[in-house]
């Protein structure tokens, strides 16, 4: 594994400077000591490097950043929405989660993949426009089929619906919020080891990320990864020589979909809820901020991006409504500053990527 | 005359012809439960009014090769500072109008054209860039309205005195100035007539603008720029224009729609604003290089007839409000539909 890119160019590295510069006027105003930093940090870095890795197989297939991971979320959620409600627990419980959660995923992925296929050039906006169709369709499912059209055994997880004709009260769809503190921490506290300094170290799931980043490395050598190597470099090449450029384009995005449910369990089986309706719908924005921040490219990124952009990404997340609070005595501020800078980043990444195509 | 007609109904599509049946159902559902049937048709003309010159607003984009413009909160955004810096004054009625009105197309006329230079380095991305565009100076004007020098209390929190409101009320300006324009009620219906005369009058002057040199120096940009190009035309010249056209009319389209809603929203509401309008456009059978007037109208009217029909019949039939689910699926399923190109096919 390289650590650092062959060449440098000034626009390399001009988001990764100016986002290292925000992060640390960030922290300098935040006005926190530095184990509260680190703790945050470390936590926010286990909760969602996993989503941020993801990513990198569509990019080297040439299909670009993959907005509809929220599919892959959404999958995640409906496993675990089921594995509570059938009452599992505990780190078996999570483990029958990842499982669960494969099979949406594929579905997910394969449906994307041949939508895709049909948008070839615009798989970013299409994308993006999957994410908020299938968010309707997962509303209309959970808050209107649950309990009514499928059956939830925790009665308590739904929602009163006043009484029908016979006076009886009815219930269906499911609450906002969901309780997963039969999982919380299941993975962060599976290996028990030293705390130093009384940082909060989730060994467990920083080592199925090391795991996951092992995966996209070997991956890239493996036959299949060579070809959609080259098939990011030029699809019409890679066609000519034989390729089946649109099987490896729905394989790469079933991938990504997979791993994206993997890393949204992992995500809240660190926060300990789930809000039924709203968990998914950032997470594309947010993975896909942190991955550009790093210097990444709609074409180009790494397994280091994925972690250096989560980092610096989720150091100006933490700071800034912290230091917007010193600075002008307004915490909202910072908070406005933080999502502009998310939209910020990607418009800039898109429009610098899309402005570099057009010159070649 | 019978090939005719369902040669038409096939290049309608199959998706936009459910949604036809789906508002002709939910009106039979209306009058099986008895409700008001006079009312649910003339919310749903205020919302036609409303709506209509925000929709018309992407005709230039699409007529002019940039695509099915996303980037419509930029308009929208112009069109929220015409409307505040006139209420910071408290410049009511007419003259508050019409300021707002010119104030946004100036600002619009500036926003475009930068825009739309920014459209042409980016030539084949448009639609993400825009959209992206569109939430970053969403996201901005988030910190703006927060710090901008407003003082007049009307607009800003009473506590703190600093920072604009969320939700600023009209009532105290010009609530429905055009919606009440030479209303008039026919068989317990109101009508909105003057919005619904902007609205028209706005699609006249844009139809004629495309009738004259100019506009077919536009259009033909976008029907095929290396035509226009042998012809003597700069298709990057065109572009731009086309950009600007687009974000005027969304500058002048939000303030027609606030003055009917009687509030000026802040802060996240443009964010998404974009979509609705776009599936608008696209349910009146326009493509994402194709659309006509009557694409915007006939949308215009399905859409929110749609729209607003959904939540009173829904919520008599089903317990929870099934109506902003709808609107979600069926907004963001006609822009999948139409970006994975899926067409019915011409006998």
């Amino acid at each position: 594994m390289r650590l650092f890119p062959k060449k440098f160019s000034v626009r390399d590295l001009a988001v990764p400077l100016l986002f290292v510069l925000l992060c640390l006027v960030g922290v300098v105003y935040s006005g926190q000591p530095a184990s509260f930093l680190i703790n945050a940090i470390v936590e926010r870095l286990g909760r969602n490097s996993f989503l941020v890795i993801s990513l990198i197989i569509p990019i080297i297939a040439g299909i670009g950043l993959n907005f509809s991971i929220v599919l892959g979320a959404m999958a995640a959620q409906i496993a675990l929405i089921f594995t509570i409600d059938w009452g599992f627990s505990g780190i078996g419980g999570l483990g029958f989660a990842f499982l669960l959660s494969v099979l949406p995923a594929t579905v997910f992925g394969f449906l994307i993949g041949k939508l895709f296929n049909r948008a070839k050039g615009r798989e970013m906006v299409t994308g993006l426009i999957t994410g908020f169709f299938s968010n309707g369709i997962y509303q209309l499912i959970f808050l209107f089929g649950a309990g009514a059209v499928f059956p939830i055994l925790n009665a308590d997880s739904l929602l009163p619906r006043g009484v029908d004709e016979n006076g009886v009260a009815r219930f269906f769809g499911l609450r906002n919020t969901i309780d997963l503190s039969a999982v919380q921490y299941a993975l962060d506290d599976l290996i028990a080891l030293p705390r130093p300094q009384g940082i909060v170290i989730p060994y467990g799931t920083f080592l199925v990320i090391a795991l996951a980043c092992l995966f996209v490395w070997y991956f890239r050598k493996t036959k299949l990864g060579q070809e959609m190597k080259a098939m990011g470099h030029d699809q019409h090449v890679a066609e000519v020589a034989g390729i089946n450029v649109n099987r490896n384009r729905i394989v790469a995005t079933i991938i990504s979909t997979v791993m994206a449910a993997w890393g949204q369990i992992i995500f809240l089986q660190n926060i300990g809820t789930i809000n039924t309706y709203n968990s998914h719908e950032q997470v594309g924005m947010f993975a896909i901020a942190a991955l550009l921040v790093s210097g990444a490219s709609v074409s180009k990124a790494s397994v280091w991006n994925a972690l250096f952009g989560t980092f610096l990404f989720h150091t100006l997340f933490i700071t800034s409504p912290l230091a917007g609070n010193q600075l002008f005595g307004e915490a909202q501020l910072g908070e406005y500053f933080r999502v502009f800078v998310a939209y910020g980043v990607i418009a800039v990444a898109l429009a610098l990527h899309a402005w570099k195509g057009k010159k070649n | 005359m019978q090939k005719k007609i369902l040669k038409q109904f096939i290049e309608f599509g199959i998706a936009r012809s459910i949604i036809v049946l789906f508002v002709i159902v939910l009106f039979i559902l209306a009058i099986l439960k008895d409700m008001q049937i006079a009312e649910l048709i003339s919310d749903s003309l205020a919302r036609i009014g409303r709506n209509g010159i925000l929709v018309l607003a992407l005709l230039p984009g699409v007529r002019g090769g940039i695509g099915l413009n996303f980037g419509l909160p930029l308009g929208i955004i112009c069109g929220l500072i015409g409307m505040l810096v006139g209420m910071e004054f408290d410049w009511t009625g007419l003259s508050g109008f019409v300021s707002a009105l010119s104030i946004a197309g100036g600002l619009g006329v500036l926003a475009g054209w930068g825009y739309g230079v920014l459209l042409n380095k980016v030539k084949g991305q448009e639609m993400m860039v825009g959209t992206y565009v569109g939430f970053s100076i969403v996201s901005f004007m988030c910190l703006l309205w927060l710090l901008l020098p407003f003082s007049n209390p009307k607009l800003i929190w009473a506590l703190g005195g600093k920072g604009l409101r969320v939700t600023i009320s009209l009532a105290d300006y010009y609530p429905k100035i055009l919606d009440d324009f030479l209303s008039f009620s026919i068989f317990n219906v109101t009508i909105p007539f003057g919005s619904l005369l902007f609205f028209v009058l706005f699609c006249f002057f844009v139809s004629l603008f495309f009738r004259s040199r100019w506009g077919r120096a536009i259009a033909a940009t976008g029907a095929n720029a290396q035509f226009a190009k042998a012809n003597g035309i700069n298709p990057n010249q065109t572009r731009v224009w086309s950009a600007v056209l687009s974000t005027v009319l969304a500058a002048i389209g939000i303030v027609v729609y606030n003055q009917s809603f009687g509030f000026v929203q802040l802060y996240t509401a443009p964010l998404l604003m974009a979509f609705p309008i776009i599936a608008c456009l696209l349910i009146g059978g326009a493509e994402v290089g194709r659309a006509t007037i009557t694409h915007v109208i006939l949308g215009t009217v399905i859409f929110q007839t749609l729209l607003t029909i959904a939540l009173p019949v829904t919520s008599a039939f089903i317990g929870g409000d099934i109506s902003e689910t709808a609107r979600i699926i069926i907004s963001n399923g006609i822009i999948l539909y139409a970006l994975a190109g899926v067409k019915g096919k011409t006998a």
